[in-house]
């Protein structure tokens, strides 16, 4: 049973967990609109994985995921005007809209992206690791993944040095059953992905991603691992989205009723409120003020997405290179 | 050993082999920046698989001379992140034909990411190993990697010819802010030059191509290897009249377009050597460059001299026929000059 916490943090998680469903319903609707285009993944159900990791990092922790990124950002303190504005493709998204949905970083809060190829990321946070080591500043990597990317050959090419090297990095897995179409159960040989560690000595854990509570408690005993130079260590976190793999995708390849079951039986938002409520004795108030702020901010960010300008041509241009200390 | 003049008189200069002007270069700027260090197969304790970083791990230690396991997409993924995270990583391919195997993460890592992120992420790392044929090593180890690294935005592409500029080119590299692939070339690794410079902060800018002969009656342009074979074809058409300028490219992106420009202004004619295949080679876009900038001074069409379409075969007299020759170049510049 969980420890519990104190109702300045509940306060907290919610309004991330929350400003993360609220804002990504939003995007959804702008992307009915037209004004999001492309590819657009929404995070909406896996919020309790990214809050719950994010309630524990230090200020040089690095961050890194692939491209259902939006959640991420939120949880590291990105503005939610600069990322919504980036799914318009406007030149106040955080990369100028050039970057998109899934290409967007912070240097500012320590987000490193934002990766398009799945599995890709994997590799990098394992650099960014090696990167804490070799400066030693006691700086842990997170790097996440889905169930999806977990079959990638990279990802356990980066286990292995990141275990023979101990390099301070936590890898999450967000299984959420699905990698794109295609379940758990028809992609994946084995029962489980926290335990794809051990041919490397990597210990690992299964942790009930739908509960913020849970995600805190494993993340800190995977991070003060990472963190003391013992090496990696990996986070399975059972949780599910509720919409499709991208917006083009109806989900037909699960039912309505095993949705459904989810959003009432485990809801991290949903049951975290009966928390905030019934167990800490936090009163209806200060949690409808958070809600009402939150509607407020998003209406903000969407406001922002649709007045900003869209880069100035002379921006196709650049970027390309950097020529800051270049040899001239 | 046979010491090759480079023509190049300065006082300053010494001779040394390519292996060891590329070892130089990395260890004066691993002495100079603390964030620089190398990594891959057998770079440490073996001392490189061609001996490239000898001593290095003596001097360095093992947290910058890193041994890798063989894990190419790997490990160029995690360079391209410890390059994110504020390092300047050197990693080195046993040759390019591994990093195929990582060729995603060059691209759609270390390429794109600084565009995608509208200027924050930039990426300095440095790509480098041995590139294109060696000998008799068929066809999954003989491959050129020019045209394929060239094509993208994002890349600098550099390949060396000389001892000296291997040096003051990987130094260059190295401090360069952006991802840059240093193609080598194994049999040129033993080669001796005496256009070595040993002044530390001695550097040469990439994207400069180099003169090595002038000449007035066609232009050859080549790079790495090829640059020897199309200097040895110069000298032979010299004997039949035809005055050749060699240009050595050295840097394939940014290419020095207007050197090639200048010398076709004067020569009015152009032969392209590269080992590479034909189809979409480096040649290929400086014949396009020349229709484009050129197209008033050509006397002749441009002539590409290619490694032969086919993958690398095994059997001594087909890898002969499949590589350009001395006389292939010549026959080329004989054609162009109306001579054949």
């Amino acid at each position: 049973m969980s420890k519990l916490i104190s109702q300045d943090e509940a306060l907290k998680a919610y309004h991330d967990m929350l400003l993360i469903r609220r804002f990504e319903e939003r995007a959804a609707q702008l992307y009915g609109m037209g004004l999001i285009a492309g590819f657009c993944h929404l995070y909406i159900g896996q919020e309790a994985v990214v809050v719950g990791i994010q309630s524990i990092l230090q200020p040089q922790d690095t961050i890194i995921t692939a491209y259902r990124d939006h959640g991420h950002m939120l949880a590291a303190g990105m503005d939610p005007k600069g990322v919504m504005a980036e799914l318009t493709g406007r030149s106040g998204g955080y990369s100028k809209g050039k970057g998109g949905s899934m290409h967007m970083f912070s240097r500012e809060k320590n987000f490193f992206g934002g990766h398009g190829i799945v599995g890709a990321q994997v590799p990098i946070g394992t650099g960014l690791a090696f990167a804490h080591k070799y400066k030693a500043d006691k700086g842990v990597s997170i790097t996440s993944m889905g169930d999806g990317a977990a079959n990638q050959g990279q990802v356990y090419e980066s286990y292995n040095m990141a275990s023979l090297w101990k390099l301070p990095v936590v890898f999450i897995v967000e299984n959420n059953h699905y990698g794109m179409g295609t379940s758990q159960e028809r992609s994946s040989a084995g029962p489980n992905y926290y335990g794809r560690g051990q041919g490397w000595n990597i210990p690992g854990e299964k942790v009930d991603g739908m509960v913020y509570t849970a995600v805190k408690e494993a993340a800190a005993r995977a991070v003060d691992h990472a963190r003391a130079g013992k090496g990696p260590y990996i986070l399975e976190m059972d949780t599910y989205r509720y919409r499709g793999h991208s917006m083009s995708d109806p989900a037909k390849y699960r039912s309505k009723e095993e949705v459904e079951t989810v959003k009432v039986d485990r809801d991290p938002i949903d049951h975290f409120r009966i928390y905030m409520t019934k167990t800490l004795k936090i009163s209806e108030d200060k949690i409808k003020k958070i809600e009402d702020d939150i509607k407020v901010v998003v209406l903000e960010a969407v406001e922002f997405s649709k007045t900003s300008p869209e880069p100035d041509p002379s921006e196709l241009y650049t970027d390309i290179l950097n020529e800051g200390n270049a040899v001239t | 050993m046979t010491v090759e003049k480079t023509a190049l008189p300065n006082p300053g200069l010494t001779s040394m082999t390519v292996r060891e002007a590329l070892r130089d270069g990395m260890a004066e700027e691993m002495r100079r920046d603390s964030t620089v260090f190398l990594m891959g197969e057998e770079v440490a304790e073996y001392n490189g698989a061609y001996k490239v970083s000898q001593g290095l791990l003596d001097e360095f230690g093992s947290k910058r001379i890193v041994d890798t396991p063989i894990t190419e997409h790997g490990f160029a993924g995690l360079g391209v992140g410890a390059a994110f995270g504020g390092l300047r990583p050197i990693v080195e391919f046993m040759t390019f034909n591994f990093s195929m195997q990582a060729i995603d993460q060059i691209i759609n890592s270390a390429a794109k990411t600084l565009y995608m992120s509208g200027g924050q992420m930039g990426c300095p790392i440095v790509f480098r190993g041995p590139n294109g044929a060696a000998s008799r090593v068929g066809a999954q180890h003989s491959h050129c990697y020019a045209s394929w690294y060239a094509h993208c935005p994002g890349l600098k592409v550099v390949s060396p010819y000389s001892a000296g500029d291997a040096k003051a080119l990987l130094k260059a590299a190295i401090r360069d802010p952006n991802p840059v692939i240093f193609l080598e070339n194994e049999l040129l690794y033993g080669h001796t030059f005496d256009d070595v410079s040993q002044d530390p902060d001695y550097v040469l800018p990439i994207g400069q191509a180099l003169i090595r002969r002038p000449g007035k009656d066609v232009t050859i342009t080549a790079f790495s290897i090829m640059v020897g074979k199309a200097l040895e074809a110069a000298e032979a058409l010299a004997e039949l009249g035809i005055d050749a300028e060699v240009i050595d490219l050295r840097s394939i992106r940014p290419l020095d377009t207007e050197t090639i420009v200048r010398s076709v202004m004067k020569t009015n004619r152009l032969v392209s050597v590269e080992e590479s295949w034909p189809f979409a080679g480096i040649g290929s876009e400086i014949a396009a460059l020349m229709m484009e900038h050129a197209f008033d001074y050509l006397d002749a069409p441009v002539f590409r001299v290619t490694g032969a379409d086919v993958p690398m075969p095994y059997a001594a007299n087909l890898e002969h026929l499949a590589l350009p020759q001395v006389a292939d170049i010549i026959e080329a510049a004989k054609a162009v000059c109306y001579k054949s």
